[in-house]
């Protein structure tokens, strides 16, 4: 069986990519925009909102626990060699409320929901569910999109102090059990350490990162093209593009924040 | 064999007037990458009258609809509907008049999350009409389509040829001025398709709505030409021989992305291009 390889111009790529990019900018704008436009479908907004929020707690809970057990798992090693494991409190509260909080529940709502939404309005192009909405009257942007990125950017910011308190939690859980850390020293210095940048940070990237699940998980489902294997390539670049860009996005904050706050 | 050009079957306008016509296209031209789908599309449908066009598979009849409403913008020419230019008008817009305008997919493109009555009352709830008038309505547009039982299905619950009437019912609840009918008798068993021929000619005969109707089947056109919608005794009756094609149908026969014909149905049997003939017999 021969293989015909086709080759494209960098050009070419250069300008698709040009193209996605400016039409994911414009859907991003036109659902902010949208917010300021009646009707607001809250309804729809609370039906997603009840499928991101309530449907990704499960899996927030469980990450939100590991991921602050294991991060105190690691760290405490390396306090009990320098005598201060006293101050794991200090370190799982600080890396999980301003990094790994908001950072593993961004890309687990992001494999759970960047795919629901790529899938389902994908099918819904490819069905032409989209262009019958649109022949309706109705605006898909506003009817489909919008609720999408409210609910994400709202239960997400939730979601993350959810994990944030379980990742606590989960610290605590290894600092007391296997090293016998006191139960109020943990807290005190998990509490204390705590200044205002640190939550600023931890808050302000769920929203970024809520607000990026939803737009590129609708803008790959919208940008579907070629039937049922469309709509399974698009899910899977709404994974990748999302993730990717969180990481990118979260460095990049981090960095502002600390340029503008501080590093102390 | 190239495309035959019959200026007597082809009456297309050169300039466009957006009188009293309910779809005017003048000089239409749509590619998809290189390949040229639809090439100085020009015709004019007559308020109340019904348009069948025809063409083989891929020939761009559902791309002529699609431009019609607004989903895809042509690359030339310009597009009429209901008196209103369409070719470059804002989406916005577009949602406004398309409040006039009623369609029906090839593959019906219901809702699936939708229930049937969410699927036919969508464009109600969407004006904010309340729920109990949005009710009567639906029960109302599904006893047209003898669908009234599936008020409470999912549309995965629905046979083909139902999805089809209840797409009809979605199109026909807010009484448009036109239709845009997409192969709605594609796939269908005879009696099925019968079944929806006659709620199209009863949408043109007893409401007078101006139609635009894709098909594959001509023997569905025909019928459409040769009967009309007796109200007194609610069914589809045969036109008397004399009579038949007394009714406001006519043809558009698409080919090589140009009309080749466009006439009504005496026209269309008394035409001598070959490929007419042959496609007729």
């Amino acid at each position: 069986m021969a293989f015909e390889l086709e080759l494209t111009s960098p050009i070419e790529v250069a300008k698709d990519f040009a193209l996605a990019v400016q039409d994911y900018a414009v859907l991003s704008a036109e659902s902010l925009a949208n917010f300021f436009r009646r009707p607001l479908y809250m309804d729809d907004m609370l039906y997603q909102a009840d499928l991101i929020g309530v449907g990704s707690l499960p899996i927030v809970i469980l990450t939100g626990l590991s991921v602050g057990a294991l991060l105190a798992l690691n760290v405490a090693s390396t306090l009990q060699q320098f005598g201060s494991i006293t101050l794991i409190g200090r370190l799982v509260s600080r890396g999980m409320v301003t990094e790994l909080g908001p950072l593993i529940t961004g890309l687990m709502v992001a494999g759970r929901n960047s795919s629901g939404m790529a899938s389902e309005l994908g099918s819904m192009v490819v069905t032409e569910q989209i262009d019958a909405m649109r022949a309706l009257g109705t605006d898909p942007t506003k009817k489909l999109v919008t609720p999408r990125v409210g609910a994400t950017v709202f239960m997400l910011f939730f979601l993350t102090i959810i994990a944030d308190l379980l990742g606590l939690i989960g610290g605590y859980g290894v600092a007391h059990l296997l090293f016998r850390v006191d139960t109020q020293q943990y807290w005190n210095s998990a509490w204390q350490t705590l200044v205002f940048r640190d939550v600023f940070t931890g808050l302000i990237k769920p929203v970024l990162f809520g607000f990026i699940i939803a737009t590129v998980g609708c803008y790959y489902g919208m940008a579907t093209q070629g039937g049922t294997q469309g709509v399974g390539r698009s899910t899977t670049q709404a994974v990748v593009a999302s993730s990717v860009l969180i990481l990118i996005v979260d460095f990049f904050v981090t960095k502002l924040i600390f340029a503008i706050f501080g590093y102390g | 064999m190239p495309a035959p050009t019959l200026p007597s079957e082809n009456p297309a306008a050169t300039v466009a007037s957006p009188s009293g016509y309910a779809i005017e296209f003048d000089n239409v031209s749509i590619a998809f990458d290189e390949k040229v789908v639809l090439d100085g599309i020009s015709f004019q449908l007559p308020r109340g009258e019904t348009k069948a066009i025809f063409g083989v598979a891929g020939s761009g009849k559902s791309t002529l609809l699609k431009l019609a409403i607004g989903l895809l913008r042509p690359d030339s020419g310009r597009i009429f509907v209901l008196g209103e230019e369409v070719t470059h008008m804002p989406e916005q817009e577009l949602f406004e008049l398309r409040r006039r305008v009623g369609i029906v997919f090839q593959e019906s493109a219901l809702f699936d999350s939708l229930k049937v009555y969410e699927n036919v009352g969508f464009r109600l709830m969407e004006e904010g009409v309340s729920a109990e008038e949005t009710e009567r309505r639906v029960r109302e547009v599904l006893r047209f389509v003898e669908l009234e039982g599936t008020y409470d299905m999912r549309p995965s619950e629905l046979s083909g040829g139902m999805r089809r009437r209840v797409a009809i019912a979605r199109a026909i609840i807010t009484k448009p001025e036109v239709l845009l009918y997409d192969s709605p008798t594609g796939g269908l068993d005879p009696v099925t398709s019968n079944t929806i021929i006659e709620l199209i000619v009863k949408q043109r005969d007893v409401y007078k709505t101006s139609a635009l109707l894709v098909t594959h089947r001509l023997q569905d056109a025909f019928t459409m030409a040769t009967h009309h919608f007796d109200q007194a005794t609610n069914q589809m009756v045969a036109l008397p021989k004399g009579q038949h094609g007394e009714v406001p149908m006519s043809f558009l026969i698409l080919r090589d992305a140009k009309v080749i014909f466009d006439g009504d149905a005496h026209q269309l049997t008394a035409s001598r291009d070959d490929y007419i003939r042959e496609y007729i017999s």
